[in-house]
């Protein structure tokens, strides 16, 4: 495996059953570095949600192999995928923030999914990555009473304030101004280097393509390009 | 209480947290939550009336044992048995005395023109001791012809009435041809048998139910001797006397079984405990609709939960801190406004009708029990909150 976070061997993933059978993943073979920033691109149908939610442990594994961390998810049992999600960062296109929470309650929840901790402690981590993301002062605010880039700013708070070792990401910049968009990018790639979190995210965003060390495109299932910059 | 509940649980109160943030439905659900609590109180409240009213008779009987005839229902709803049997008891060893009770109910015109009934004892004066001591003491007075000791809690009777009779005064009253007159007091309580109650001796009562026979009793009251057990002489008295159509129970046997008649034989008890059981349906069914949209509304949410590495015992732990926390804040409410109708109903009927602790904590954990039962039902919904379908 050497220093891969993420490798697929002969990875095929359908869905539906019988004659609705449909192949979404074809013999997907990949190493993916770790503290590398890898970016999924593709047309719509392309695989590259599938693949995304095959790496996070969120798609049962059927045919071919997926190992994370280490770690095999084919065949995987309920306890070791939920213990392997614990150490990745998700980040939706959506935000997904809980409507009941504060910003700081919801970025607190990435922290206390690993049990005990100081309550103190970490509350002061989940506002110290409020404040590197410009929300010192919304920090006690409503997901309601927050713009929807500030939202999504909170939702990668909480998913990088547990410092996980892989961060999967769906068009994280989406709802984010040029700015925030790049230094949220910024701080990944700063994660990657500092920490050797590899991120592996989904975007069509031009001016973070530039700041990838590797895109693959896929088309149909399939890989049609690997470049590494 | 969001910062108790996070030291409390170690973790954020998401339940709490959740059903504060849509108020309106919050106390909506508290609402449903303390009416269910209402109905379940009131129920059991007049239930616990009817039994109370049905066993406070025997609160003026000081015996051991008593022998009533087979087909009579309860201590006051029963036919007669043969005075002989008395005489056939006081030979059986361990038996130190027995006594014969009349039982009636008296129709009594109270001064403003409206009717109560008296339910009627009838004693042998000189036997006090089958009377409980603040009885016994009065018992003796009683063998002047028609004096009764009348019941404090008479329904209607005038209350400067009662005042003056335990202060020592009388009070003459007729009922069926008869002049009776009150000398003293007891404190029975009304109930669900009659209006009130009073007690007078034997000779008194052959006058004033004239269709009673004095060998015809409708119970025989025994005491047994210092030493003796009660299941001892109970077969003794069971081997020696005869069969047919003779019950033979200890008072507090009698007392239980006159209970249990009146909870599943008699319509009324039948019909409240059919209540309480209508009264924690509609609180199930309230707590598990909010529940359950409550999970509707938050799949989005507990599927990144899960997404992020949060297990079912996570999820099932918000659904029960919901159902846990709606139980409590729905019983607080629930007990107050009943204690309310319960002095409104002891105001306005004169009932027994009285919280106590037991009732309390048992409304309270059949309500945290209903509530978790219904978490347990609404957690079936979580099972759609696919982490995939967020991506």
């Amino acid at each position: 495996m050497g220093n891969a976070s993420i490798t697929t061997r002969g990875l095929n993933h359908f869905f539906g059953k019988g004659d609705a059978r449909k192949q979404a993943i074809f013999d997907v073979n990949l190493e993916i570095e770790r503290g590398s920033l890898t970016i999924l691109m593709g047309p719509s149908g392309s695989g590259k949600t599938t693949l995304l939610t095959l790496i996070g442990c969120l798609r049962e594994v059927s045919d071919g192999s997926v190992s994370v961390l280490g770690h095999e998810l084919n065949n995987a049992d309920e306890d070791l995928l939920v213990g392997l999600r614990r150490r990745l960062g998700f980040i939706f296109q959506a935000h997904n923030l809980h409507e009941s929470l504060t910003s700081t309650q919801n970025v607190l929840m990435g922290l206390q999914v690993h049990g005990g901790g100081n309550p103190q402690k970490q509350r002061d981590a989940a506002h110290h990555i409020l404040n590197l993301l410009g929300l010192a002062d919304r920090r006690d605010y409503l997901p309601s009473n927050l713009s929807g880039g500030q939202k999504q700013r909170v939702a990668v708070a909480r998913a990088l304030v547990s410092n996980p070792e892989i961060i999967l990401a769906d068009e994280p910049t989406a709802a984010l101004d040029k700015e925030s968009g790049h230094k949220v990018v910024q701080m990944l790639k700063s994660l990657g280097k500092a920490r050797g979190t590899t991120t592996v995210m989904v975007t069509h965003a031009p001016r973070i393509l530039e700041m990838a060390d590797r895109i693959i495109t896929l088309e149909d299932g399939h890989i049609v390009s690997d470049q590494r910059q | 209480m969001s910062h108790l509940l996070t030291i409390l649980f170690g973790r954020l109160p998401i339940g709490w947290l959740q059903l504060t943030h849509s108020r309106g439905r919050f106390f909506a659900a508290v609402a449903g939550v303390a009416f269910a609590n209402l109905l379940v109180f009131m129920q059991l409240g007049i239930m616990g009336a009817l039994n109370n009213s049905t066993v406070a008779p025997y609160d003026i009987l000081d015996a051991d044992i008593i022998l009533s005839s087979q087909d009579g229902n309860t201590l006051t709803d029963g036919g007669h048995i043969p005075r002989a049997r008395m005489f056939q008891a006081l030979g059986v060893a361990g038996v130190s005395d027995a006594s014969a009770l009349f039982i009636g109910n008296l129709p009594f015109t109270l001064e403003d023109g409206s009717s109560v009934s008296l339910l009627s004892f009838g004693m042998d004066v000189a036997k006090p001791l089958f009377a409980t001591p603040a009885i016994a003491t009065s018992l003796e007075k009683l063998s002047l012809e028609n004096t009764v000791l009348l019941d404090e809690g008479t329904r209607g009777m005038p209350k400067d009435v009662i005042a003056e009779l335990i202060d020592g005064g009388q009070f003459r009253f007729e009922t069926g041809g008869n002049t009776l007159t009150a000398i003293g007091t007891m404190d029975v309580g009304v109930g669900f048998l009659a209006d009130g109650m009073m007690i007078m001796s034997d000779q008194s009562f052959m006058r004033v139910f004239p269709g009673r026979s004095s060998g015809a009793p409708n119970h025989i009251l025994i005491r047994i001797a210092d030493g003796v057990s009660n299941d001892a002489v109970v077969a003794r008295l069971m081997n020696t006397l005869p069969s047919g159509n003779l019950r033979i129970q200890t008072k507090s046997g009698s007392a239980a079984n006159d209970l249990a008649y009146m909870a599943t034989e008699r319509p009324t008890g039948v019909i409240f405990g059919f209540g309480v059981f209508m009264g924690l349906l509609v609180g199930l069914v309230i707590v598990y609709q909010v529940l359950s949209t409550d999970v509707a509304d938050h799949l989005r949410e507990y599927a990144t939960f899960k997404a992020m590495g949060y297990g079912q015992s996570f999820f099932l732990g918000i659904v029960f801190e919901e159902a846990i926390i709606l139980a409590l804040f729905g019983f607080i409410p629930g007990i107050l406004v009943s204690l309310g109708l319960y002095a409104g109903l002891v105001s306005f009927t004169g009932l027994p009708v009285e919280m106590n602790a037991g009732r309390a904590l048992l409304v309270f954990f059949g309500t945290l029990m209903a509530c978790s039962l219904s978490g347990a039902i609404a957690t079936r919904r979580l099972a759609n909150a696919d982490p995939a379908d967020l991506f």
